[in-house]
């Protein structure tokens, strides 16, 4: 039922990514399941990584967690644990994976891969309930360091 | 899966406090000041490997505004539904020249209890049946008139019209026998993780009930109340209308509604509301 055909699809996609970044399908993890390596070889903005988090369209990280520092966005989800202080109990390396792919280190997740582009079953054309035609990753290569730069910021 | 699912959770739930705020309610449903509903019951035994106990309908995990509406008719929008149901019952339609009152006579004593047990296997056609399967083979067969879109408000209406006369009644759909292989089948695709978000049916009616995405309050997604007049869209809702929409919103491509996975489905979320009493038309958000 998994959709593997899709791969020619992704890498022609990360074939336009922009020089330096690290295309989905090449991401790294190393073998405590972190990954390492910036996505983008660009410092991320936590400025713009809070933006990521709260905009439905984007990451929307709030639907399922709590985040004191983000109190100004309307309600936050609780299927996930809340972030506050996560900078504290996490490196940037296990973030970024968290972020990228949450299955590789927690097995049965149902946190969303926001930096993948196979595996998966039925894939859809976004919201419209119509087949995927190719596959981009939920978010940027920019936009995942950016939500861990601002992970980085929550500490206790 | 499951198991380390929870571990998972569990190591990420350090240093926070369990939260029990939007925890569904234990208020009461009375219809109409008068019959009293079955809204939590002992969960059926083939629900036992999920390590739920109770079954909860919908209901409870609504606010009081939203609760009060269902709870009398007069409010219940989706009350308007069943009466133009019921003129569509008694209209002649399709080249027999009959309505479903020729066959049927009143709604109130030949539907009754219909609902509680649907989908349920048809043996002269060898088929199982949803409710509207069986109100299409009506229309075609019966009446020769052209069958309602599956989906549509003439057909949730239709329901509505027939699960109105089960109200009250504990749903009690068969799982065994001619229907097990549907069952199975509707089962493995309740726990299939669908689209580019990855969820299943399970992920968030089965491991997250009771917890909030944003600011909807993720129930067990029972279907006891179905057809269900939702105020997010002002309008009379089917099972498989909704079941589109769920897997549509797990970035999948969706199945059809009237689809053979989402009837297998339908069976299978059916099933894990026996107990529970037949709501529908419900109100919810």
């Amino acid at each position: 039922m998994k959709v593997y055909a899709l791969t020619l699809a992704a890498t022609l996609a990360a074939g336009a990514a922009f020089a330096g970044e690290v295309a989905p399908a090449d991401v790294v993890f190393n073998e405590d399941g972190a990954i390492v390596a910036s996505l983008s070889g660009v410092a991320g903005n936590p400025a713009e990584g809070a933006k990521v988090m709260t905009n439905r369209g984007l990451g929307n990280c709030v639907a399922c967690h709590e985040v004191s520092a983000l109190s100004d966005a309307p309600f936050h989800g609780n299927v996930g644990p809340s972030l506050d202080g996560v900078g504290d109990r996490w490196s940037a390396a296990e973030l970024r994976s968290i972020i990228v792919n949450a299955k590789v280190m927690y097995e049965g997740t149902v946190m969303p891969s926001f930096y993948r582009v196979s595996g998966f079953t039925r894939p859809g054309d976004g919201y419209t309930g119509k087949a995927a035609t190719e596959i981009a990753p939920l978010l940027t290569a920019q936009q995942v360091e950016d939500v861990v730069a601002f992970l980085g910021t929550l500490k206790e | 899966m499951k198991f380390k699912a929870l571990t998972a959770v569990a190591a990420l739930m350090v240093a926070m406090p369990a939260i029990t705020l939007a925890d569904p309610d234990d208020d009461t449903l009375v219809l109409n000041g008068e019959t009293e509903m079955v809204t939590k019951a002992a969960a059926p035994a083939h629900m036992e490997e999920t390590g739920i106990d109770t079954v909860m309908s919908g209901w409870h995990f609504r606010n009081d505004d939203t609760q009060a509406m269902q709870a009398d008719d007069f409010d219940n929008p989706g009350m308007l539904a069943v009466e133009s149901a019921i003129e569509a019952w008694n209209t002649v339609e399709g080249e027999a020249g009959k309505s479903c009152a020729s066959c049927h006579g009143a709604a109130e004593d030949s539907m009754k209890g219909i609902r509680a047990v649907y989908p349920k296997w048809n043996e002269t056609a060898g088929e199982l049946r949803t409710l509207a399967m069986q109100v299409n083979d009506c229309r075609t067969n019966q009446m020769k008139a052209e069958p309602y879109k599956y989906d549509s408000g003439p057909m949730a209406a239709m329901e509505a019209l027939i699960s109105v006369q089960s109200r009250g009644m504990p749903v009690n759909v068969a799982i065994d026998g001619p229907v097990q292989a549907i069952w199975e089948k509707g089962k493995e695709l309740y726990y299939t993780r669908t689209g580019i978000l990855e969820l299943s049916c399970a992920s968030c009616h089965e491991e997250n009930y009771g917890n909030m995405i944003r600011a909807d309050h993720l129930s067990q997604g029972q279907i006891n109340g179905f057809p269900t007049y939702r105020l997010k869209n002002a309008k009379l809702n089917t099972v498989h209308g909704r079941f589109k929409g769920c897997v549509r919103d797990t970035r999948a491509e969706t199945y059809k509604p009237g689809s053979e996975e989402f009837i297998a489905l339908e069976l299978y979320v059916a099933s894990r509301g026996n107990g529970l009493s037949v709501e529908g038309p419900s109100v919810r958000n």
